[in-house]
């Protein structure tokens, strides 16, 4: 992956019809950060992320990579700069691991005459770095679901880019799994300097994970900055309803 | 504990390569079966050029080939009858059953791939009822027009197929936010109330009704040098367009989202791939009436031995729907012109179902 890339959103606000999910949204994400969105379910980390890749319809507000507002880069030139792993990705059949990795490299191939041999060296690379080289050669759909997100995330990785966003990607996951991920966005943000920016619900995975975490709660910015400031007994209380003592590491 | 393990692990391996396919030694080279389908397609070709009702030799039919297409200065041992039957009558026809059987095997492709959706072919959002109605107008009304050798019924036919693309992609909102779902339900609703006018026309028709009928079935009886001169281009350079797109298809194969994330202008890409299909198609149903069956199972065979990836799909498509339009129409014509419609599915759909009976739980699109 390639030098990171700094995120700002300036006054970012969204609505789907009259229910209002974002409020006017301030946020500066340093190129070579690695930052968590947390909060309860609806409080918008997801639509935050949707207005930075582009999925969302009717934002307010900027969002600008790099400095420049998204609107001005093409589709193409954003991708070869930032890499999605979403939350859920339907295969197409009949599709081997490899294949399906290999269509991250979709934004860097020649239009006309496809993959070049960097290409399938960067397939060969993520599949390696993810740790999914074993599974070169199976049916993409045989795969667990835990495989599967293995396999988005290679693909991701094969896209490059330097800034990386994920949702929710280690809800299929075992532990071990979750431990390996974790440390592979790690390696990617210290060795690469790839900004990461993910959408985590393991509380205490994102406390332990991420160097800064980032708290919604109704569509606004509730806390910012290292865990142990974030995550206060009062704020899972308020935030979550939930008395801190059922939380692992809280409290 | 390791030999009881080793056995296990082996077979899994070996049942995923089976689910990959049977054919996994033509997916990993579709060259080679591009090659084949090449090689099919110029036999089929001579084939249908050398086969016929009225018997020509086919040393004479070569030698009038070479003669008049490559300047051959052999000795004239032909009649001018056979010469007139292979150069005016077959030539341009078989011609004509390559370009269609392309046009509509990548089109199909192409709108199986948009709109993800297995039913989908070339007809499906409204050119086929469109193209029809235009036919069955340009029949009923008393005018003769000719431009460039092209008469009412060509002009009205693709322009009624055009028009029926345009209003489905307008009504269900175009390039915005419409989902496939609701584009494809235009399509067959807008599809519905143009069937309602062919219903009309064929009532009111007459004497014309066989002629309207004809048109529905599809032939290539009635192909001729000039509709060619005008079909053919239409038909290779939006092929070719949609060629240069396989790109695009195979970053939809996850999906509009991801494709989004992978840099694909989703609505744009859909407003372009939409344009060039529609285009395909009206010029082949211009040019031979509404040929069924070829769009909607060309794609489909080919993606059950390749898989899903445009970059195969597309060419492999476009090479065996030439080459199995070619053969039907050499079939539809040998007992004395059968419309071609009806070879294509009834030697169609048998070998699809028997296809689709040994990959029934490996295939989806």
């Amino acid at each position: 992956m390639s030098p990171g890339l700094g995120v700002e959103f300036r006054g970012v606000g969204l609505a789907y019809g009259d229910r209002r999910v974002l409020h006017d949204i301030d946020l500066t994400v340093a190129p070579g950060e690695r930052v968590c969105l947390i909060g309860p379910n609806g409080a918008g980390k997801s639509s935050l992320l949707r207005c930075l890749v582009g999925t969302a319809d009717g934002r307010q507000g900027a969002v600008l990579l790099d400095g420049v507002p998204l609107e001005e880069s093409s589709r193409e030139s954003l991708a070869r700069r930032m890499a999605v792993v979403p939350g859920q990705v339907q295969l197409p059949f009949a599709t081997r691991v490899e294949e399906v990795v290999g269509l991250g490299r979709l934004p860097h191939e020649h239009p006309l005459l496809g993959p070049r041999p960097v290409d399938r060296i960067a397939v060969l690379r993520a599949m390696e770095r993810v740790g999914v080289a074993h599974l070169a050669g199976r049916d993409a759909r045989e795969l667990s679901l835990g495989e599967r997100q293995l396999v988005v995330l290679a693909m991701a990785v094969a896209q490059g880019g330097g800034l990386l966003i994920l949702d929710e990607p280690t809800v299929h996951l075992d532990l071990r799994h979750q431990v390996e991920v974790m440390s592979l966005l790690a390696d990617l943000n210290a060795r690469d300097g790839t900004t990461v920016l993910a959408v985590l619900h393991d509380l205490p995975l994102a406390m332990q994970s991420f160097p800064r975490l980032v708290l919604l709660d109704h569509g606004r910015i509730v806390a910012d900055g290292p865990p142990r400031d974030v995550i206060t007994p009062e704020r899972v209380r308020d935030v979550y309803g939930v008395d801190a003592r059922f939380v692992p590491g809280i409290g | 504990m390791s030999t009881g393990l080793a056995p296990e692990v082996g077979s899994e391996l070996v049942t995923a390569r089976l689910r990959l396919g049977r054919w996994e030694m033509l997916r990993r080279r579709p060259l080679w079966l591009l090659t084949g389908g090449l090689v099919l397609l110029l036999c089929s070709l001579v084939a249908g050029i050398v086969l016929g009702n009225v018997p020509v030799a086919p040393d004479q039919t070569l030698a009038i080939l070479a003669h008049r297409l490559l300047g051959w200065s052999g000795p004239v041992t032909w009649t001018p009858a056979a010469e007139t039957i292979v150069m005016e009558l077959r030539l341009p026809r078989v011609l004509t059953a390559m370009a269609v059987g392309t046009g509509l095997a990548l089109a199909g492709a192409v709108l199986q791939g948009l709109l993800r959706n297995p039913l989908a072919d070339p007809y499906v959002l409204g050119t086929a009822s469109g193209a029809a109605l235009g036919a069955a107008i340009a029949l009923l009304v008393p005018i003769q027009v000719a431009v460039l050798g092209l008469g009412l019924l060509h002009i009205l036919a693709f322009t009624g197929a055009l028009l029926a693309v345009w209003l489905v992609y307008r009504l269900s909102g175009g390039a915005s936010a419409g989902s496939l779902t609701s584009v494809l339900l235009t399509g067959y609703a807008v599809g519905s109330l143009l069937a309602a006018g062919i219903a009309l026309a064929m009532y009111l028709s007459g004497a014309n009704l066989r002629q309207i009928f004809f048109y529905l079935l599809g032939s290539f009886a009635t192909a001729s040098w000039q509709q060619l001169l005008v079909g053919l281009p239409l038909v290779a350079a939006g092929s070719v367009l949609i060629l240069t797109r396989a790109r695009s298809l195979n970053a939809l194969l996850l999906g509009e989202e991801t494709a989004l994330h992978l840099g694909l202008d989703v609505r744009r890409e859909r407003g372009i791939l939409l344009t060039l299909a529609s285009l395909v198609t009206a010029a082949s149903v211009a040019l031979a009436g509404l040929i069924g069956f070829v769009g909607l199972v060309v794609p489909h065979v080919v993606r059950i031995a390749v898989g899903p990836n445009a970059r195969a799909v597309l060419p492999l498509a476009a090479v065996f729907g030439a080459s199995f339009l070619v053969l039907a129409d050499l079939v539809a014509r040998i007992p004395g012109e059968v419309p071609v419609g009806i070879i294509t599915a009834v030697v169609g759909a048998p070998f699809f179902l028997s296809l689709l009976r040994r990959f029934r739980s490996g295939y989806e699109l």
